[in-house]
């Protein structure tokens, strides 16, 4: 196959697969105006879909980071039993549907399940309530930040941080002032990834949510919702707040990769 | 999960061999695995064209690639549904059909193949190839006999993680493909709309048997990369 053979079959397959129905969304969602767009994107129950998203990421990010933090240095430092199982345990989220997920939640918290009697005792909600909507997404975007600080931690080694114990830093000092920098672009790619997953799940939260409008609906829900309502302008809209938001994370991704590799 | 077993065995069994489920469950691997086939081939070719060729806007097609993981899975059934809908503009309609479940499957999954295989093109020598073709080979030959058996255990472990990626995706099967049983209903749509009508013990003996098959067949993958290895050595 001829080069120029080779680069059309490759680009007219990304078009069709990628670039012209992405671009026709945001045709679609503009067609009947910049100011229809911007009514459907501030009723009541879309500026709370939206804030709820962004509470989603403002609590699963931060947890991911730090527990992705901590655990890469548990995998990379030390050696124990049980070590290769907690690997695969972290890479779980990847492999299981996130439907599958959610009805885990759901065969633990909901309910019949087994600490969902306690629960209710004690008057806390998780299924059908914000609280299971966070727990889901933790669960789903839980391997990102290990994923990108494990090969780091790993290449970095310990030298400079036995170089820093022996000049009398802390443990605490040796890892704020060399550790951590040193690993700042992989935690970044991480954050960068589970933000865009925590943003966009829907699956896991759907099966937990109950999709209560203006109550447990995220946009990745609303955008459905509208669908199924056949307000498909409206679902449009929806998916073009959430289309730009994940445009920016993937500029985020491109300016932080070649930084990563340097 | 191991209240899919609360029925006993007999109750899983009847679970997972109702007609609905195996519909879905064959469903669900077939079309995972014709993705499959197509990513490694167009998936290589992608990667390919991203390291040798030289083009304008090279650059915004590399960070094209990285869309179907930033964009939302919802987001993503809604934007082919716009152009491979009932109204789109080619006046081509897949939705409700099989050929969408596959769409929608290809969509989600076109990075990991092209991201696996990258890589690899950018630290190949140049040097064995230049020599083939100096000894007579032609171009096939040299891809065939030189590039792709370097390239081999990138592409499949690529297609391994973009089967367990298709066997288990959701988001962008829901507005395509219509959720009809036994036609367009694959295996996580099935577990969905279990657990919305209360049937959790169904749905735990279906995500049973889909967690078994992605596992199986990634062993599977896994065994296939080693022996390329060992072909190589």
């Amino acid at each position: 196959m001829g080069r120029l053979a080779a680069r059309g079959v490759a680009l007219s397959y990304l078009a069709l697969l990628v670039g012209v129905p992405v671009g026709l969304v945001f045709y679609r969602a503009f067609e009947k105006g910049a100011g229809h767009l911007w009514e459907s994107i501030t009723t009541p129950e879309a500026q709370h879909a939206f804030w709820l998203t962004c509470v989603m990421v403002a609590i699963a990010v931060p947890l991911n980071t730090v527990f992705g933090v901590l655990c890469g240095l548990v995998l990379v430092r030390q050696r124990f039993r049980g070590r290769a199982l907690l690997s695969a345990a972290i890479d779980l989220p990847f492999a299981v549907s996130p439907v599958v997920i959610g009805l885990a939640l759901i065969l633990v918290y909901g309910n019949r399940g087994w600490l969902g009697g306690w629960l209710t005792q004690h008057g806390i909600q998780v299924i059908f309530a914000p609280l299971g909507m966070v727990l889901a997404t933790i669960f789903v975007s839980l391997p990102f930040v290990v994923r990108e600080v494990v090969p780091v931690l790993r290449e970095l080694g310990t030298d400079q941080e036995q170089a820093a114990t022996t000049l009398g830093a802390t443990p605490l000092q040796s890892f704020l002032r060399i550790t951590l920098p040193a690993i700042r672009w992989g935690v970044a790619y991480g954050v960068v990834l589970t933000t865009a997953r925590a943003l966009g799940e829907f699956g896991a939260v759907s099966v937990v949510s109950g999709k209560l409008a203006g109550r447990t609906e995220t946009l990745t829900l609303q955008v459905e919702e509208r669908f199924q309502a056949f307000d498909v302008t409206g679902a449009y809209a929806a998916a073009v707040v959430l289309a730009l938001m994940a445009l920016v994370t993937l500029l985020a991704m491109n300016a932080i990769k070649p930084k990563e590799a340097s | 999960m191991a209240r899919s077993t609360e029925g006993g065995f007999a109750g899983f069994w009847k679970a997972v061999s109702n007609p609905q489920a195996v519909a879905a469950l064959k469903l669900t691997l077939i079309a995972s695995l014709v993705v499959v086939a197509i990513n490694a081939v167009a998936g290589t070719l992608i990667a390919w064209v991203l390291v040798r060729d030289q083009f304008r806007g090279k650059g915004v097609v590399n960070s094209l690639i990285d869309l179907p993981f930033a964009l939302p899975t919802i987001v993503a059934g809604l934007t082919l549904l716009a152009l491979y809908g009932p109204k789109g503009p080619l006046g081509v309609n897949l939705a409700f059909s099989r050929a969408a479940v596959v769409l929608a499957l290809l969509f989600v999954t076109l990075p990991f193949v092209v991201r696996a295989v990258q890589p690899l093109l950018l630290d190949l020598d140049r040097e064995m190839e230049e020599a083939a073709e100096s000894l007579g080979a032609t171009q096939p030959v040299v891809f065939r006999r030189i590039v792709l058996p370097t390239l081999m255990p990138a592409i499949l472990a690529g297609s391994g993680l973009g089967f367990a990626r298709a066997v288990g995706e959701f988001g962008s099967l829901v507005l395509l493909t219509g959720n009809i049983p036994f036609k367009t209903q694959a295996a996580s749509v099935l577990i969905f709309s279990q657990v919305e009508s209360g049937d959790v013990t169904g749905a735990a003996a279906v995500s049973v048997v889909l967690l078994l098959l992605s596992f199986v067949t990634l062993l599977g993958i896994g065994r296939l990369a080693q022996s390329t290895l060992r072909h190589d050595g």
